[in-house]
Formats: structure tokens, C-alpha cells, sequence
């Protein structure tokens, strides 16, 4: 038993002094940055890649032509692989330039010039021979025996980045096997998209008729309309009207270039079988490449050999300084060889290796927000003192999302489509005294740790429209009292209620209780908290809440057909544009009626009328004016029980530099350092093992085993006397 | 207005079988003999006394109603609270209705989490708010808590005593009424096991249930004795509450599947021929299937079934409902297999027996045999089989919950409770008295089912354990 | 012998045509293609084309059962029963809703579970029969008694609790292992002893008290009073005779579940994070993956069936007078 025990320790301690490091031995020490992913991510590929799990991975691989200030807040765009922000410009139906707010304007061009010598990573879709030809474009059947990944092709390549690879994958979004979250979207705006997209698609079909099917679709032989490839560098696109927020949009993966030998090369016979795919291993020009896709058990980006190294900004918003954010200006990024991600399915063990500084932050996005909130117990925006003294630190900043309750438009009882104006008026009464009862701010410090700010609107703080102070604040729910906003009192919601022809909860006319039905898919055994809080809220009013919890799937298909009656959802912005929060309750874009995303399916004639003007307007005073009459619609209506706008943070050991959460930018790894040494020493200090449980183990066992013992020799012995 | 929910309905069905077979057993000799020497296990008889206190729970929350909603001045009509609550409910308003704002600790005075709160000069600070329930009635909780507890834990200790001492005098007189002895002599045999039943082991396990439940019940009270969850709910009232949930998980999933097991087992046992071969073939097909998988699916399907249909249930309390009862359902579906084979095995050789033949040779009919002659005499093997998977089944609850298959979330049980307890481990400070309660309430049940399933099954056939699993892979493989 | 093998695999073909036809009428039940697509497609901006394209793509936009449409055998063989469930027999499992090859994923998942089931299976077996020895030879006095005792308490516990106070305590507190991940080759021992050891203490109570009986009631048979008599010493006759008869009982448990050991466990895995087959199932759940539920249902089937004719083939082994026909 002893010699068991010492066999296990001398096993263990073989691995190092600590006992419970997940990594190999011979990382220790190295400049590796350690993360975790907790769910899969689904696609890689930059036209169909829209969630924030896979923009971790991507926007380190894929440079599309803009990016986000990683320091400066509000957020700003600055040019990425373009020489320069693109300035658009505006002419009209003959070709002629016109000034923007022209009601001539026809189109807008935004031309994008890229910085020449950029170089692609190293791939094999780019090796070519001693004769120049492309090395791995033929393959036969028999080639790809014994290829499992791309790291079993013997040779890579580069190759420089030009603007045709921009102009590729912008056709890309209408490719006919690929479906692009955005397509729908950008063939209202980009000229000759969707005619380009029907092209396709019956040459698609021509292939299938052919017989092969699964053979590529070479998209350089059909011209797009909107996008003009000036010279080698430079490329155009042209946009229907105006739209300002395009900009934003070539910020984001769907506008990063993709070369036409990467789309050649994975589309031959074999390769999508052994998920040989551009949606598992991404190609791009980026600070890091993706080297093992392995997303049962980690992925691994490794520095770019051939990345040109771009600069770390030399200047923030005030604070930054003294935070030592600039503490690098000018130096060469990325700083970390390597960023190993773990697969990280449940949220304690993710918890609790990075408390012992086996991830070196938790790295908690908006998106799984819900995962930190199980964290700590204090509800306070700082980090707990036990924390503090392992060096813990909080980066907190607001984020650009949004939690709401919304009533359907389309219900009888909470909607706002009555046909008399009496009912109408009934229902908003109704919508305002549940949104003064439904208490946010216990919410946020029961169940986001405090971590979010109560909505007065759907526009989050940071992004323009959003005021502060008394004349920010939401005059339907809340007073303004002293210098902060206080909710109404639960009397004042019982008034309203009383108003709306509920008094006491209970219908004047019949008696009968008001019941509500909210659909939500919190359904979880853990979400069962959440449920008895919202029973909880309209209790406060009287009135009873039966909650209907379903699957994903089904919850958004009864919001899609409008038989929901109040449901909880949120929205994280596509771009830092008060119209990305705006446009979510434009009746042109009601979710039952035009499949769009006013999931509330609100409508309101002057609300879409000021909308229309908003949309395309340039920030400022005008702008800000129609804003907060578009609000005090919303307000007054209350489609939506303005929830509130989570802050995002972020926990980090103290070994991790540079580290500032941005919302927008999902780009941050290149800008991150760690101090190894740092690390290794404070792992040692936290992850002793503790060893008097196996000594305690063998003295029970040993113990057990005595009487065991004592009683055959007795037995044996009895025995030997009868 | 009393609502009688499905697993209600079920529950007392089950009861009713119970006291039916109860005197069906009462006047036949040979079967009383074999109860008789279950009366006579001291765990099994301490194991039945914990069950039927968590029994007596379970009845009292299966008694629904929806509360009336008080009258209002100037409204026509009255009508009924969409809340389904139990008896059990009522008896306990004061831990219902007494929640919380978020954790607190066990018997605690403040919450677990500090808060900022607005001092009278008008600065702010953070401190751990009161708890506005647990420990309200004192004034100066520093002072006053220990003294306040003790003498709670002392009243409920007083109360235990003497409730135990009522119940014991009570046994006392009856025994020495039926032995005409007096009471001291009667005491001496029951204190030293020389009766027939084992009264002295019903009596101490009672003493230390009354013990343990007194100050339990004295402090609740004024306290949360076993502290408050995420949203302020005290912990003792959810796993007062989760034994309703593991009971009918565990009795209704029988019942579910008994009359299939039954019916199948028999008849391909007396049958023979291509029925048997038919009812193999479905149970070597069902069985093959790997369980969780099948469960898995047919919770998802019924699931779909309950969120198209929302109109089929008035209030959340008759959906949860029907998820309950179509898990037991769905679990009686794919364990009903082992019993069914160990059936057939056993008819197979009842079929054989002289009295059988008899019967077949004066021309009794295959439905009058089966059941006049075969079904009685598998009996005990019915019996052993319910009672040994009771706590297998109340285990499995747990496991499916935190898969995501298991009851429904807006459902009290201990999977569930187990699920949200887990996360709260990984907290700093850590939350542990969820997870404890959730245990040791769990471990409770669960082992009294397993002693007194023992001592079923001792008194019924001892061997019988051996015998059916070896009958269950062999009946695999024929 | 082989034409007994031969005639048990051509039974289990109907066992199997059953599973798929329960599976099928489950899953095309529960969830429309349309639920599916919905539910890759991911939540912003998802219009009904691009569901529709999604479906046509993984062949879901074809009829249930019977194609119209189609021509000659087509009208079969082009229907998503014969896609999705008939080619399941040649171990054809198609694509997970995700994508992802299904066969290849079973491939590389099936060494890490593996790597958990067959050390707990193994020395799971020798530490509850050893155990259960150890309570027979003394069986009828105190050690007995409290060990019978200790084994209906331990299976009293939840599975649950059992990892949930093993990973707190061992790697949480302690830091004596990782707490979750794995790695291959050696490496992987430091993350596997922790799962292992809890999944084996899980499993103690039931087995032993179980393999504790069969030893009671060989021990009751006159030929153990014979050995006895004939002056064998306790020991001889639990070893050369009790636990040889008992290899029986213990082998139709025992053996049948060999084969599934490949399914691996589904809490152990997910909550050690392990990339096995358990886990796999577990998210294939979660994510209503039924492609890859249905491979799972159909593979564990195959096993099971494979688990019932190892039974058979083991009792020839240990009793000679077994004789297969």
C-alpha cells in the first residue's frame, strides 16, 4: 500500500512541483497565452461566421480593411490592410459627383486602397512547384491518403494580399452553397448583388444538371456589378442611396479578403470529407494562423511568420496612460507566440483553473454573461478580496448590448394594434405599470453580479443618442430624484393598472385574474432562479404570470409567427450606430409580418417616419434631436420593458498586459502580453498540493485492513482448535 | 378549488391499491406470514417508519387546490388564483411566502451578500443587509442570537420529547392490553425486542426523527434553517418540497409499467409460440437501445408535444405536471423490460406445475388460469421488483436533470436543486448548504428505500436478488 | 460454433430494423429539418431561404418515407428514412448537423472513453469481487454486517455527488490533479486517475453487495461442505471452488457490458471534460444534434447485441459443459 502511494507521488511530482497543471511540461515558462472556448465554433468561414465564439478565432486570422481604436472610446474606425479610412462618395443616377445630403444621390462609392506587401499566412493552397504551378491543385483521390489536417501537407506558400481577394469574397456572400447571415442585408444595399446571386445560382444548378455537382463554382467568371477592381491595390464598392453605416460593416469578417487558391483548393474531391474546409481551417493575413482545429479538446493560434507587424497605438482616452496601456506604443505586435484555447464545457471548472492561474482570463463576453454571474457572491462591480490579493483585476466597461422584456405588438391584451383608441390606451397603461414593476436593478445585482446599467431606452451608453442625467432618464418608469433615477413606486404601477381596467390584477368587468404568459428559454435546472423572479415581479402587481419555457427552436418560432405574448430577449450591436439599437422597432422590419427584427413587431407610422431621417443622418445635434423624440415614443409606448445594458468585463491575472475590453473590436489578442515568469512563480505559490488526504487515505485503509486481519487469524486459528 | 393533478390522481390511486391489497392480504394466512417477518426486521421496520414520514410529506403535497382570491370591493365575481398550491403549501407559508432577497446562511440574521445601502446622514456604504424574515423578531442580533436559537432548539427539543413519550405510551398501552401484562412488562418486551414486530426499532427511529424534526420546526419559525437560495427561497421549504417529486418518480414509474410488464411477461411465458416470440422481439429491441438515449428522445418529443399544445393546460403548475407524469411514463417505458423477462421466466415454469395442468385439463381458459392460478403466484416477484427500484429511480431523476431531460425546471426536486446547488460551489465564498440539503435528504430516502426493499425482499425470497439478474441476462441471451 | 455465431447475427438484424424504425418515428417526430436548420443557422438574420438552402443541403428537403418524384428505386432510396437510417447499417453515419463527419468523430472520440471505462471496468471488478470475498469469508459476524452496511450507503449516494465532492475536494482544495481536460499519450494520466477512481468508488456498494450474494448462496451448496469436510482450509475453498462457481452469475453481469464500454460515461466525461463518446452525446443532446443521437442509439444497440453473444461465447470458457449449437 505504501510502496503504492509513494509510487503515485514520485509519478506525480514527475510533473513538475505543482500537481495539477493541465498543460505539458514543456510549456512551462513559455510566452503562451491560455484560453478557453465553451462552445464549438460552428463556422470559420467569413461570410457565414457572425457569432462572438467564432469572431475570437477569426478576427485574429482575417484583417478585413477596417478595424475598431482598441483604446479610444467612443468607438472609432481606423484603417486596418487600407491605407486610409475610405471617404465616401456620393454622385447621382448620371455618374456625377453630387454633396451627400443631395436628395440626387444615387449611389454612394466607397473606394478602399490596401497597403501593399501584405503577405498571406502560410498555407498549402499557396505552395507551388519549382515551375511555379500551384502544387496542391490537382489532387487526385490518392493524394489525399494519409492527410488528415492541413499540417499533413508537406508545402506552404504565401502569397501577397491584393484587392481582388476583397472583391472575392464579397461575391462570396451570395455563393449559393454558402449561406451568408448578412446576404439578405447587403443586397439591399451593395448594386447587383442579388441579381449576381440569381446568376449563380442557376449556374449552380447547370453544374448539379451535369453532373458534378460538388465541383467548384468559380467565381471570378461572373462580373458583380457593385464592386470594381480598380488596379492591384485599390477596389470599389458601390452602394444603393446612402448608408453611412456601411462603414462599419467593412470592419467586420464578412468584408476580409479570401484568396480565389484557398476557395479553389478546398473545393476539391475528398477535401470536405475529411473536413479539409475554409469553415475549419481559416486562411488570412492576421498576426496569428489557426495551427490544430481540434474542437473537442483545443485549438491553438500561433504567430503569423509572414505578418507584417503592425504598430501598438500610441494613443488612447484619458486613463489609459496611467493604466499603462501605452506603456508599448509604436512597438511591433502581436507580443505572445502562441494562444492555446481549451475546451471548457461547464462553467466551474472554467472558474476554477482560472482562479488558480491556468487561464489567464476568464474571458466572459456578453454572450455567456450568465456564466460569470455564478461567480461571486458580492454583488459589487469590483473583484472580492480574496481575489484582490491573488492580483485579480476587473476591466469593466459598458457594453453595446441590450436585455428586454418585449410585448407583442400583435397580442390582444398587451399589444398596441387595438383598432378603438380607448383599448390602445388600456394596453399601454398596462405595458408601462409592468415595466415600472419589473425591478432591473435587483435583477442586475441578483443576477449579473451588478454588472449592467438599467435601460432607459434601447441605447446603450457609449453609443451616440445616449444621454445622461435627468433628461436621459425613461420619465415613464422612473422619477428623477436628487442626482439619480428612482423607479417609480409599485403604487404608482397599481394605479396605471387600476387605469388600464385592472385593479388589484383582477379584470373590472369579470373579476376574473389577469393572467400573462411569458415565453422564455430559460429551461435549464439552473435557470429555475431566474423563472421564480419574474413570477416574483408580477405577483408585486397582482397578476399572474404563467411562464412557458421551450427550446430554442420553438421559442423563435412563435416569435417569428407572433403568437408570443411577452418574452425575454436581448440584442448585441452589429456596429456602434445608434440605428443598429433604432431600426429593432421599425415596422419594416417586424419580425412576424416581414421576418425582420422587430421581434416585438411594433409599429408606430410616426416612429418609422423619424427613423427614415435618422438613418442616414451624420452624428450630431439634429440627429441627437430627433433621437430623443424617437425615445419618448418608445417610452410612451413601451414596446419593450427596457431591461438593461450589461457591462461587459473581464477578469485577468495581473501577469496579462494590455488588456482593455472592447466591445466592437473582437481583434484584441495582438495587442495582449503576459509576463511567463510572473505566472509560473504565482501557479507554484497557489497550486501546492495538499498532502495529508493520501496519508489520511492509507492510515483508513490501513485501519479498515486491521480488524479484516485480526478476525481470519482468529478464524483460522478457531480452526485449528475444533 | 381542489385540483387533483394527474400524478395526484395517480398517487392516490396508488394508495387506494394499497389499502385494497392491504386487506386482501389481512385475511389470507399464508400471505400475512411473509409480512409478518418483514414486521419483524428492525432496519426494515426503522427504514419504514423514515418512509413514511417522507410519505406523509409526499400525501400532504399532493393535495392541490387553487387558493381563492379574496374578495375586492366593487368586483362582481370571484375567482381562483392561477397559483396551484398544496396542503403541504399552506402548512408551510411561512417558509413559502418568507423569501429573501438572494443567499443567506443557515439560520443566519443578514444576507450572504453585501449591498450598498444609504446610510441616515446620507453617505453611502456596503454592509451586509438584515434578512427581512430569518431573525426579524430581534432586536440586536449580535446579542440576542445564540441565546434566541438555544432556547429555540430547547423548545423544539421539549416538544420532541414529549410527543415521543406520548406515542411511546401509546405503544406501551396497546401492548400490554394485547398481552394483558402491565406497563412496565410491556415496556421491558418492547425495549428489548421480544416482540413479534419490531416496535423497539419504530419507536427509536421515531425518537430521533422527533428529535432532529422538533428544533428543526421551532426554528423555522424565526429562521432559514437551512438558509436561502439564489432568489431568496428557503432551502428547507424546497426540499420539503423536492419529496413529493422523488416519490412519484419513484412509485408512479412502477405503476406505469406494471400492467405492461405484467400482462406481456405472462402471457408470453403461458403462451409460448410467436407471442412469445413477438413479445421478445419488442423487449430485446427496447432493451438493446442504450436507456438514456431513448429516454432522451422521448423527453424531447413529449416536450415538443406540451410547448405546441399550451392550451391543454390552464395553469404552469398542470404542465410541469404533465412533464412529471410523462417522464415516470417514459421511464416506466424503458425499465418495464427486466421485470417482463423475469416474468415470463417464472411462468415458464409455473406453466409445468401439476396444479396448472390440472387446470388446463378440466378446461379452465388461458385468461381464467393465467390469472386465477399464474398471477398470484409471480406476485411477490412484482412486489420485490417495485420496491427495489424505487431508489434507483429517484436516483435517476437526479442524473436526467442535469442532462437536461428530467423534470421540469419550474418543478422542485432534488435534480434539479442539485443542479443549481453545484454552480454554487464554484462561488467564493463558497454556497454549501443547498447542496448539503439536497444530500442528506436524498441520502435519507434513498437509504431507507434500499433497507426496506431489503428487508422486502429477506422476507419474500432470499434469494431472489441473485436469481433475478442472473435471469435477466440469461433471458438476454435466450 | 461459427454457424451458432453466424445464426445469432442474423437475429439481431430484425432487433436492429426496430431500433432504426423507433428512432426514426422519434426524431422526425419531435423535431422538423426546419427546427434543425434553425438551430445551426444561429440567431441573427436568419431568413426562410437561407433555411431552406440549409435543408436541401443535408438532403432533409426530401419526403419521410416515400418520394413521388423520384423515379424507379428512387422513389425509396431518395427519402430521408433511406438516407438517414437505412445506410446507418453499413456504418454509413453521415454528417452531424454541424457538418462534421460523424464516423471520423466516433473514430478519435472512442480512445479517450476508452481510456476511463476499461481502468474502471477493470479495476472496478477486482476491487468489488476481492471486497466481496473479503465479506463472505467473514460472512454472519460484525465486519459483515458493517460492510453490507457501508455498501447500502455508499449506493444510497447520487452518481452526482459523488463528482461533485470529488473534483471540489481533490483538485479544487487539494490541487492534486487537473481539474478537467485531457491530453494524449502518458500525459494523460494525471487528468484520468481523478474520473476513474470516483467512477469506481460510484459503482463499489451495488457491486459488491451483489457479487456478495452470489458468493453466500455457492457457499451454501452441499460441494462446499464436501470440500470442507475433506479438511480444505477456508481460503482453498473460496478460491478454488466458490469463486469458480460463481464465475457464471458473474459473467452474464459482467460480460454484456464490455462492448458498451466504448459509449463511455455520460456524466464523467462532460464533467471532467473529457472528448469522449459520453461527452459527445451529452452536447449531441443539448444541441438536438439527432444525426448524431441517432448514430449513438444505433451503435449502442449493435454493442449491446454484440455484449449478449460475448456472453454466450464466455460460458463455454468457464463451463465446459456449455455447448453452443
Amino acid at each position: 500500500m505504501h510502496a503504492w502511494l509513494l509510487a503515485f507521488a514520485v509519478f506525480l511530482s514527475g510533473c513538475g512541483e505543482v500537481w495539477n497543471n493541465p498543460y505539458p511540461a514543456q510549456e512551462t515558462g513559455r510566452n503562451i497565452l491560455y484560453s478557453a472556448f465553451t462552445e464549438r465554433p460552428k463556422h470559420l468561414d467569413p461570410v457565414q461566421s457572425y457569432s462572438e465564439d467564432e469572431a475570437e478565432f477569426n478576427a485574429q486570422i482575417y484583417e478585413p480593411p477596417l478595424q475598431y481604436h482598441y483604446l479610444k472610446r467612443p468607438y472609432t474606425l481606423i484603417p486596418l490592410t487600407a491605407e486610409a479610412l475610405p471617404r465616401p462618395r456620393s454622385v447621382d443616377a448620371a455618374g456625377r459627383e453630387v454633396p451627400a445630403d443631395s436628395p440626387r444621390v444615387a449611389h454612394t462609392l466607397y473606394e478602399i486602397r490596401i497597403r501593399p506587401g501584405i503577405l498571406y499566412q502560410p498555407h498549402p493552397a499557396f505552395a507551388r512547384d519549382p515551375d511555379g504551378k500551384l502544387l496542391y491543385h490537382n489532387l487526385k483521390p490518392d493524394d489525399l491518403k494519409g492527410i488528415y489536417s492541413l499540417r499533413d501537407f508537406p508545402q506552404t506558400g504565401t502569397r501577397e494580399l491584393t484587392a481582388e481577394d476583397y472583391a472575392y469574397q464579397i461575391k462570396r456572400l451570395a455563393h449559393p452553397r454558402l449561406h451568408s447571415p448578412v446576404f439578405g442585408l447587403m443586397s439591399e444595399y451593395i448594386v447587383g448583388l442579388k441579381a449576381f446571386a440569381e446568376t449563380l445560382k442557376t449556374e449552380d444548378k447547370a453544374l448539379a444538371a451535369s453532373g458534378t455537382g460538388n465541383a467548384w463554382l468559380d467565381l471570378s467568371k461572373f462580373q458583380l456589378a457593385g464592386v470594381e477592381l480598380v488596379d492591384k491595390y485599390r477596389y470599389r464598392i458601390r452602394i444603393k442611396g446612402r448608408y453611412p453605416q456601411f462603414a462599419y460593416w467593412l470592419a467586420m469578417n464578412f468584408f476580409a479578403p479570401v484568396p480565389i487558391e484557398a476557395d479553389r483548393f478546398y473545393a476539391q474531391a475528398g477535401m470536405a470529407e475529411k473536413n479539409l474546409t475554409l469553415d475549419w481551417y481559416p486562411v488570412g493575413t492576421g498576426p496569428y494562423m489557426l495551427t490544430e482545429n481540434n474542437p473537442n479538446a483545443r485549438m491553438v493560434l500561433e504567430r503569423n511568420p509572414n505578418y507584417r507587424g503592425e504598430a501598438y497605438p500610441a494613443e488612447g482616452e484619458a486613463g489609459d496612460a496611467s493604466a499603462s496601456l501605452l506603456a508599448d506604443a509604436g512597438k511591433r505586435m502581436p507580443f505572445i507566440d502562441r494562444v492555446v484555447f481549451s475546451r471548457e464545457r461547464e462553467g466551474i471548472p472554467y472558474w476554477n483553473k482560472f482562479l488558480q492561474g491556468y487561464y489567464d482570463f476568464s474571458g466572459i463576453s456578453s454572450d455567456s454573461f450568465d456564466q460569470a454571474v455564478r461567480i461571486s457572491v458580492e454583488g459589487e462591480a469590483s473583484v472580492s478580496p480574496e481575489m484582490k490579493s491573488k492580483g485579480i483585476k476587473l476591466e469593466a466597461s459598458v457594453g453595446t448590448a441590450t436585455r428586454y422584456f418585449a410585448f407583442n405588438w400583435l397580442d390582444p391584451v398587451v399589444g398596441g394594434g387595438q383598432a378603438d383608441a380607448p383599448g390602445r390606451e388600456r394596453a399601454r397603461k398596462l405595458r408601462q405599470a409592468i415595466s415600472i414593476a419589473l425591478d432591473w436593478e435587483e435583477f442586475i445585482s441578483i443576477f449579473a453580479n451588478g454588472r449592467g446599467i438599467p435601460g432607459q431606452g434601447p441605447i446603450p451608453p457609449g453609443i451616440f443618442g445616449f444621454r445622461t442625467g435627468g433628461e436621459g432618464i425613461n420619465p415613464v418608469v422612473y422619477d428623477w430624484v436628487g442626482d439619480a433615477p428612482r423607479r417609480k413606486s409599485i403604487e404608482a404601477a397599481k394605479q396605471l393598472l387600476a387605469e388600464a381596467g385592472y385593479p388589484d390584477g383582477r379584470e373590472a368587468k369579470s373579476g376574473q385574474p389577469l393572467v400573462l404568459y411569458l415565453d422564455t428559454t430559460d429551461r435549464g435546472p439552473g435557470d429555475k432562479p431566474r423563472l421564480d423572479w419574474y413570477r416574483k415581479q408580477f405577483a408585486k402587481l397582482d397578476l399572474q404570470l404563467e411562464i412557458r419555457g421551450t427550446d430554442y427552436n420553438r421559442f423563435q418560432e412563435k416569435v417569428r409567427k407572433g403568437a408570443a405574448q411577452i418574452f425575454v430577449w436581448g440584442w448585441n450591436a452589429d456596429y456602434p450606430d445608434p440605428e443598429n439599437f433604432l431600426f429593432l422597432f421599425h415596422g419594416a422590419q417586424s419580425r412576424a409580418k416581414f421576418q425582420g427584427e422587430n421581434a416585438a413587431n411594433y409599429a408606430n407610422p410616426e416612429y418609422d417616419r423619424l427613423f427614415e431621417q435618422v438613418k442616414h443622418m451624420e452624428n450630431g445635434p439634429a440627429r441627437q434631436a430627433l433621437i430623443d423624440r424617437m425615445l419618448a415614443i418608445l417610452r410612451e409606448d413601451a414596446p419593450w420593458s427596457f431591461g438593461f445594458h450589461p457591462k461587459d468585463y473581464s477578469l485577468h491575472h495581473d501577469w496579462v498586459g494590455n488588456l482593455k475590453p472592447n466591445n466592437m473590436a473582437r481583434n484584441g489578442l495582438k495587442y495582449r502580453k503576459i509576463d511567463a515568469a510572473r505566472r509560473e512563480r504565482l501557479r507554484a505559490e497557489w497550486n501546492r498540493p495538499v498532502l495529508w488526504p493520501l496519508g489520511l487515505l492509507a492510515a483508513v485503509l490501513a485501519a479498515s485492513a486491521a480488524p479484516a486481519a485480526w478476525g481470519w487469524r482468529r478464524r483460522e486459528q478457531s480452526k485449528g482448535r475444533t | 378549488m381542489p385540483i387533483i393533478l394527474w400524478t395526484d390522481a395517480l398517487v392516490f390511486l396508488l394508495i387506494a391499491c394499497g389499502i385494497g391489497s392491504g386487506f386482501y392480504i389481512g385475511r389470507r394466512e399464508y400471505l400475512l406470514a411473509s409480512w409478518r417477518r418483514v414486521g419483524e426486521s428492525r432496519a426494515g421496520m426503522a427504514a419504514l417508519t423514515v418512509l413514511a414520514a417522507f410519505i406523509v410529506l409526499g400525501l400532504l403535497d399532493s393535495l392541490h387546490y387553487r387558493p381563492r382570491l379574496e374578495a375586492v370591493a366593487g368586483q362582481p365575481a370571484n375567482g381562483y388564483s392561477s397559483e396551484v398550491r398544496s396542503a403541504l403549501d399552506a402548512l408551510l407559508l411561512p417558509l413559502r411566502s418568507g423569501t429573501e432577497k438572494t443567499y443567506s446562511a443557515p439560520l443566519a440574521t443578514h444576507l450572504y451578500a453585501r449591498e450598498t445601502v444609504e446610510l441616515p446622514d446620507g453617505t453611502q456604504a456596503r454592509v451586509f443587509p438584515r434578512l427581512r424574515h430569518g431573525g426579524a423578531h430581534l432586536q440586536d442580533p449580535v446579542e440576542e442570537w445564540a441565546r434566541d436559537v438555544s432556547w429555540k432548539v430547547a423548545r423544539g427539543l421539549a416538544f420532541a420529547v414529549l410527543a415521543g413519550l406520548t406515542f411511546a405510551a401509546i405503544a406501551v398501552q396497546a401492548a400490554a392490553l394485547r398481552w394483558g401484562v402491565g406497563w412496565p412488562a410491556a415496556w421491558r418486551r418492547i425495549r428489548r425486542g421480544e416482540t413479534q414486530f419490531a416496535w423497539n426499532a419504530v419507536l427509536a427511529t421515531l425518537a430521533v426523527l422527533l428529535l432532529l424534526g422538533g428544533p428543526v420546526a421551532a426554528l423555522a419559525g424565526g429562521y432559514h434553517v437551512f438558509g436561502t437560495d439564489k432568489v431568496g427561497q428557503d432551502v428547507l421549504y424546497l426540499t420539503l418540497k423536492s419529496i413529493r417529486t422523488g416519490l412519484v418518480i419513484g412509485t408512479i414509474t412502477t405503476l406505469a409499467m406494471l400492467p405492461f410488464a405484467v400482462a406481456l411477461g405472462i402471457v408470453a411465458g403461458y403462451l409460448g409460440g410467436w407471442v412469445d416470440d413477438v413479445i421478445q422481439y419488442l423487449y430485446t429491441t427496447l432493451n438493446s437501445i442504450p436507456g438514456v438515449l431513448l429516454i432522451a428522445a422521448s423527453v424531447l418529443m413529449m416536450q415538443v408535444v406540451i410547448d405546441t399544445h399550451p392550451d391543454w393546460f390552464a395553469t404552469s403548475a398542470q404542465r410541469a405536471d404533465a412533464r412529471l407524469l410523462a417522464l415516470c411514463f417514459i421511464l416506466g417505458v424503458t425499465s418495464w423490460t427486466g421485470l417482463c423477462r423475469l416474468l415470463r421466466a417464472e411462468t415458464l415454469k409455473l406453466r409445468e406445475l401439476d396444479y396448472v395442468q390440472a387446470a388446463q385439463a378440466f378446461g379452465a381458459s388461458a385468461t381464467g388460469i393465467m390469472g386465477r392460478h399464474i398471477l398470484p403466484n409471480v406476485m411477490h416477484i412484482v412486489l420485490i421488483a417495485v420496491v427495489m427500484d424505487f431508489s434507483g429511480l429517484v436516483l435517476a431523476e437526479a442524473v436526467l436533470s442535469y442532462i437536461g431531460i428530467g423534470v421540469d425546471p419550474s418543478t422542485i426536486s432534488f435534480g434539479t436543486m442539485i443542479n443549481t446547488a453545484r454552480l454554487e460551489l464554484a462561488r467564493e465564498p463558497v454556497v454549501w448548504w443547498s447542496l448539503v440539503a439536497a444530500f442528506a435528504f436524498m441520502f435519507v430516502l434513498v437509504l431507507a428505500a434500499n433497507l426496506f426493499s431489503d428487508a422486502v425482499r429477506d422476507a419474500f425470497d432470499p434469494r431472489i436478488a441473485g436469481r433475478r439478474i442472473a435471469a435477466t441476462a440469461q433471458g438476454q441471451a435466450a | 460454433m461459427l454457424a451458432y455465431i453466424v445464426r445469432r447475427l442474423l437475429y439481431a438484424l430484425p432487433i436492429l430494423i426496430g431500433v432504426n424504425l423507433l428512432t426514426f418515428t422519434l426524431f422526425f417526430v419531435v423535431n422538423t429539418p426546419d427546427d434543425m436548420a434553425r438551430m445551426q443557422l444561429g440567431i441573427k438574420r436568419v431568413t426562410p431561404e437561407a433555411i431552406q438552402k440549409w435543408k436541401a443541403e443535408r438532403g432533409y428537403d426530401q419526403p419521410l418515407l416515400y418520394n413521388e418524384a423520384a423515379e424507379g428505386a428512387g422513389k425509396v432510396t431518395r427519402t430521408i428514412f433511406f438516407e438517414k437510417s437505412v445506410k446507418l447499417f453499413v456504418f454509413d453515419f453521415g454528417r452531424a448537423d454541424d457538418g462534421r463527419d460523424i464516423g471520423h468523430e466516433i473514430k478519435t472520440r472512442m480512445g479517450p472513453s476508452l481510456a476511463i471505462a476499461v481502468p474502471v471496468f477493470l479495476l472496478g471488478l477486482f476491487v468489488t469481487v476481492s471486497f466481496a470475498l473479503v465479506l463472505a469469508f467473514f460472512r454472519a459476524t460484525y465486519l459483515d454486517f458493517w460492510g453490507v452496511v457501508a455498501c447500502v450507503a455508499m449506493m444510497s449516494i447520487s452518481s452526482l455527488f459523488y463528482i461533485i465532492g470529488g473534483q471540489y475536494l481533490v483538485s479544487k482544495i487539494w490541487h492534486l490533479v487537473p481539474i478537467s481536460g485531457y491530453a494524449g499519450g502518458l500525459d494523460a494520466a494525471r487528468f484520468l486517475i481523478l474520473p476513474v477512481l470516483i467512477s469506481m468508488v460510484a459503482g463499489i456498494g451495488s457491486s459488491t453487495r451483489w457479487y456478495r450474494t452470489i458468493f453466500l448462496e455457492e457457499i451454501g451448496k452441499d460441494y462446499v461442505r464436501t470440500a470442507r469436510a475433506k479438511g480444505l482450509s477456508e481460503m482453498a475453498v473460496l478460491f478454488r471452488h466458490v469463486l469458480k462457481n460463481a464465475m457464471i452469475p458473474i459473467l452474464t453481469g459482467v460480460v454484456v457490458v464490455i462492448p458498451l464500454l466504448f459509449m463511455g460515461s455520460l456524466l464523467v466525461e462532460s464533467f471532467f471534460g473529457i472528448p469522449g463518446l459520453g461527452s459527445y452525446t451529452i452536447d449531441a443532446i443539448n444541441a438536438q444534434d439527432f444525426a448524431v443521437v441517432r448514430a449513438m442509439v444505433f451503435i449502442g444497440s449493435v454493442l449491446y447485441i454484440v455484449g449478449l453473444l460475448l456472453t454466450d461465447l464466455s460460458y463455454t470458457l468457464v463451463d465446459p459443459r456449455v455447448r453452443l449449437q
